[in-house]
């Protein structure tokens, strides 16, 4: 021990930064490089292992997300400009944006239970039984009921069976301090089986264990289409309301007495309880609010995009937006960005496994090296590293 | 001379820009006990966390029997014997003290737990040490639990060992005990650091007195040759007014009258036994005894926060001298009544405030309910956050700084200045001084005499019993749950306050 009595300090310590000495741009900057870091090692793993241009499979990522090569097939037959072609033309980039407003919306539901610190991993359900009970509306009521009943019917369906979802673990919760968490990941595999009994019971062809296309033919209860651009309209629904639910939530969270009461639950039960709050009541009621987000969520999928109801109509999407969330620090807008993010890396992955026949595999190893960097970057921007000899001014 | 146990030498530590340490010397003998004096952020701990290889000095060497050594982590700081007793205590409740004290030992593989049993009961005969090795930590008392974290540094050789604060969290007979051992480890060889406040404690315990101020080191004095005004003066750079200014009550009325108050806690056990009393406008009520006594349930109980057995709790309005009865109301209920309460609890980040949350949104807690409309008024809270900030003296970077950044006394003061806003017909406070600097604390006690002035019953649970004499009116002495006296704090003395405290402790009723 004595003879390294030289070396007096450490090479590196780690200092916590403060928000004074470090502008905004200075994160987004470790953000970026985080990025362009996380790619850099997806090529060289790429290279080593499948002998391909990093750049080609990059450019494919892009493709599949935002549909470059289509366009620029359009735009070559086409007297409008590229940038008309993109918005107008352009499916993938639509369902691009139609997926991350889903991702963004059940990442919305579950931020308000997370600063609540009410672990609600259950949104894959919540979402599900939303969407059952949308697809139940349309198939018993589909035929009977005109459209300006229809559709209130199917909201309060879907928004009712999610925040019921929702409530039980809450319950639970506030009055016998349960694990929300066990709870809330076990409602997931209730609400799937459900929805397998129902797919067999609602089976169309009968005994083919799925529901098919629900009133194909009537297109009762079908979300109404926006504009005339085939393409635009079917999406744009979908985003509207998820923008709409955007702003609300940041507001709620930000500036109203629930969101101000929920974050104090969240801190310290204790000054909750010190300062009068009804600590059962905020758990039971932002939970409801989780679950009808959700129910949005699965309405949106059933009578919006899928018109039908499967066990992957969530497709995993309450888990990543597990992920949105806490990426964004739970702000709305931030959720914003953290949703494209996660879509992007989905759907880049994809037309990858596709396009250059690489087993979905390898696709999902280069998502995760790139999230890997993404989340490891908050540590240097939470943390600043002193090398020896350097004096911090 | 022989050379020192363990010498500083130049020691520099800054955090950002705040300079924690600068220029620390320090030395310790075998067989010497050398105490740490100094108000909060004066970088007592700091430097006690870089001999322990928590933090790295930035400059400055540590020497050990004369080498000059590297710590760089605890484990380092233990291999040169160096056993640090944190203020918090780090122990795994469900396990035995003896389980607690082996744990992390892994010199030789296995370890035989009755073959450390006979040891740590060796270890407790030499220095006095009472501990049954088979209690469970959760079974303990804060300062079982302290013995139990000295025999593990102990246990694991400690020769230089290191203590933070220990007496804050003991009462003054625990305090002796451990100084006796303290004294019987002296004997034996050890070198001992003593972090605190308590200027007593200093003179009676240490053989010489280390003095930092904000951070920077003033000087090492024999205590021998000392007294209690040079240390302050040393310690606080200018002299502080010693006593409190204390006005007599002015149309004192009853505001709040307990009537045999009974609690049982979770565990089905009685914390609160038979208590009446009553707070009075325009005067200060002191409550003693020893932590533990049925303080935390009391104050809680007038707030609302606890359940009662059995009694009643009436507020006396003083606009219409209506009587208001708040037994087993919430917060939310008793507010609604138009009781204006206000309540300081003791576990300030835990309770009075949101430390993730900046000023302002901690000044909203109690007004956040306010307007018609379903969002928040931030105009008004900020305002009285600015208000706080300049009347009180808070150091903070800005309003909207998370209080969980702030050093201990500046959250007092927000929480305090918080409390008083609204102006109150009854203010509690518990432990409002606890881990403050004298100056923030006598910031404290001139906050209470105005609200006294003012008409304000207030209650002033305390810990520190000449303030108790000095600050307040009456003190009332808790002891087990139990009311044991309610004296005149003009006439009593510190040995009658101190008897009181220590009656009956042991389950009997005594004689009420």
């Amino acid at each position: 021990m004595s003879n390294n009595a030289k070396t007096r300090e450490p090479l590196f310590h780690v200092v916590k930064r403060t928000k004074t000495n470090f502008p905004f741009w200075k994160s987004a900057l470790i953000r970026v490089l985080a990025i362009v870091l996380g790619l850099i090692v997806c090529g060289i793993i790429t290279f080593i292992f499948t002998k391909l241009n990093p750049i080609d499979v990059y450019k494919a990522m892009l493709n599949g997300a935002f549909g470059f090569d289509k366009v620029k097939n359009f735009a070559a037959t086409s007297d409008k400009s590229y940038l008309t072609i993109f918005i107008t033309k352009n499916r993938n980039l639509w369902s691009f944006l139609q997926n991350s407003a889903i991702l963004l919306c059940i990442s919305l539901a579950v931020t308000p239970a997370f600063k609540m610190k009410f672990w609600n991993i259950g949104a894959e359900g919540q979402v599900l039984v939303g969407g059952l009970a949308t697809a139940s509306c349309m198939i018993l009521y589909g035929d009977k009921l005109p459209p300006i009943a229809l559709f209130p019917l199917m909201i309060v369906c879907s928004l009712a069976a999610s925040a019921i979802w929702g409530v039980i673990p809450a319950i639970f919760k506030a009055f016998w301090n349960t694990n929300e968490t066990l709870f809330t990941l076990m409602l997931n595999y209730v609400a799937l089986q459900l929805v397998s009994y129902f797919c067999y019971i609602w089976s169309n062809p009968k005994g083919s264990g799925k529901i098919g296309v629900i009133n194909q033919a009537t297109e009762a209860g079908y979300l109404p289409t926006l504009g005339d651009n085939p393409i635009i309209s079917k999406y744009l629904f979908n985003i509207l309301v998820v923008i709409g639910i955007t702003i609300f939530m940041y507001v709620y969270l930000k500036s109203s007495k629930h969101g101000y009461e929920l974050s104090v639950v969240g801190e310290s039960e204790n000054t909750a309880k010190y300062i009068g709050v009804n600590v059962k009541k905020v758990i039971i009621r932002t939970m409801i609010l989780s679950g009808a987000i959700c129910g949005i969520a699965g309405f949106l999928l059933v009578s919006g995009t899928d018109h039908t109801v499967a066990t992957d109509t969530a497709a995993g999407r309450g888990f990543t937006a597990i992920m949105v969330s806490w990426l964004a620090k739970f702000n709305p807008f931030a959720m914003i960005l953290t949703s494209f993010l996660l879509v992007f890396l989905e759907k880049g992955a994809g037309e990858i496994s596709t396009q250059f026949g690489l087993n979905k595999a390898f696709s999902e190893i280069i998502t995760g090296i790139i999230l890997f960097f993404i989340i490891g970057s908050e540590f240097f921007i939470n943390y600043k590293i002193m090398f020896r000899g350097k004096e911090e001014k | 001379m022989a050379t020192p146990a363990i010498e500083l030498k130049n020691i520099t530590k800054t955090f950002g820009n705040v300079v924690a340490n600068k220029d620390v010397c320090l030395s310790v003998d075998k067989g010497e006990i050398l105490s740490i004096l100094g108000e909060n952020g004066s970088g007592k701990t700091t430097l006690m966390n870089m001999i322990s290889g928590i933090y790295f000095p930035d400059h400055g060497q540590i020497m050990i029997d004369g080498k000059e050594v590297v710590i760089r982590s605890p484990k380092d700081a233990f291999d040169y014997k160096i056993g640090m007793i944190h203020q918090h205590y780090k122990l795994v409740e469900v396990f035995t003290a003896a389980q607690n004290i082996i744990l992390g030992m892994d010199d030789d593989g296995k370890y035989s737990l009755k073959k450390s049993i006979a040891q740590i009961k060796a270890i407790c005969d030499q220095y006095g040490f009472e501990l049954d090795p088979n209690k469970k930590i959760y079974d303990m008392s804060v300062s079982e639990k302290q013995t139990v974290e000295i025999i593990k540094v102990l246990f694991k050789g400690a020769d230089i060992l290191i203590l933070d604060e220990p007496t804050a969290v003991l009462t003054p007979q625990e305090t002796e005990k451990l100084f006796a051992v303290l004294r019987n480890m002296k004997k034996d060889g050890k070198s001992i650091i003593i972090i605190t406040h308590k200027l007593h404690e200093v003179l009676s315990i240490s053989d010489h007195v280390a003095v930092l101020r904000k951070g920077e080191y003033i000087g090492t004095v024999t205590t021998s040759e000392t007294n209690e005004s040079e240390l302050t003066e040393m310690m606080v750079g200018k002299k502080v007014v010693l006593d409190i200014d204390r006005s007599e009550p002015e149309n004192s009325q009853d505001r709040l009258v307990i009537e045999n108050l009974n609690v049982t806690n979770r565990d089905g056990i009685k914390v609160l036994d038979n208590i009446s009393f009553s707070a009075k406008s325009g005067e200060i009520l002191g409550i003693a005894g020893i932590a533990g006594s049925g303080q935390k349930e009391l104050l809680e109980a007038i707030a609302g926060l606890q359940k009662l057995n059995e009694g009643n709790i009436s507020y006396i309005n003083p606009k219409d001298g209506k009587t208001e009865n708040l037994r087993n109301k919430t917060p939310m209920q008793i507010r609604e009544l138009g009781v204006r309460l206000s309540f300081v609890p003791e576990d300030r980040l835990g309770m009075g405030l949101v430390g993730n949350m900046d000023i302002v949104d901690n000044m909203m807690l109690r007004s956040y309910r306010k307007g018609k409309t379903a969002f928040l008024q931030r105009k008004k809270p900020k305002e009285l956050a600015e208000k706080i900030i300049n009347d009180l003296e808070v150091v903070t970077p800005s309003a909207s700084t998370p209080v969980r950044r702030l050093s201990g006394g500046n959250v007092q003061k927000v929480l305090v200045g918080r409390e008083i806003s609204s102006s109150p017909t009854v203010l509690m406070a518990a432990y409002p001084v606890r881990g403050l600097d004298i100056n923030s604390s006598y910031l404290i006690y001139n906050i209470l005499n105005n609200e006294k002035k003012n008409g304000t019953a207030v209650i002033f649970v305390g810990e520190d019993l000449d303030v108790l004499l000095d600050l307040c009116d009456r003190i009332l002495v808790l002891s087990s749950g139990c009311i044991s006296g309610i004296v005149d704090a003009r006439t009593t003395t510190k040995e009658e306050v101190g008897l009181l405290m220590t009656q009956n402790t042991k389950g009997g009723k005594g004689n009420e």
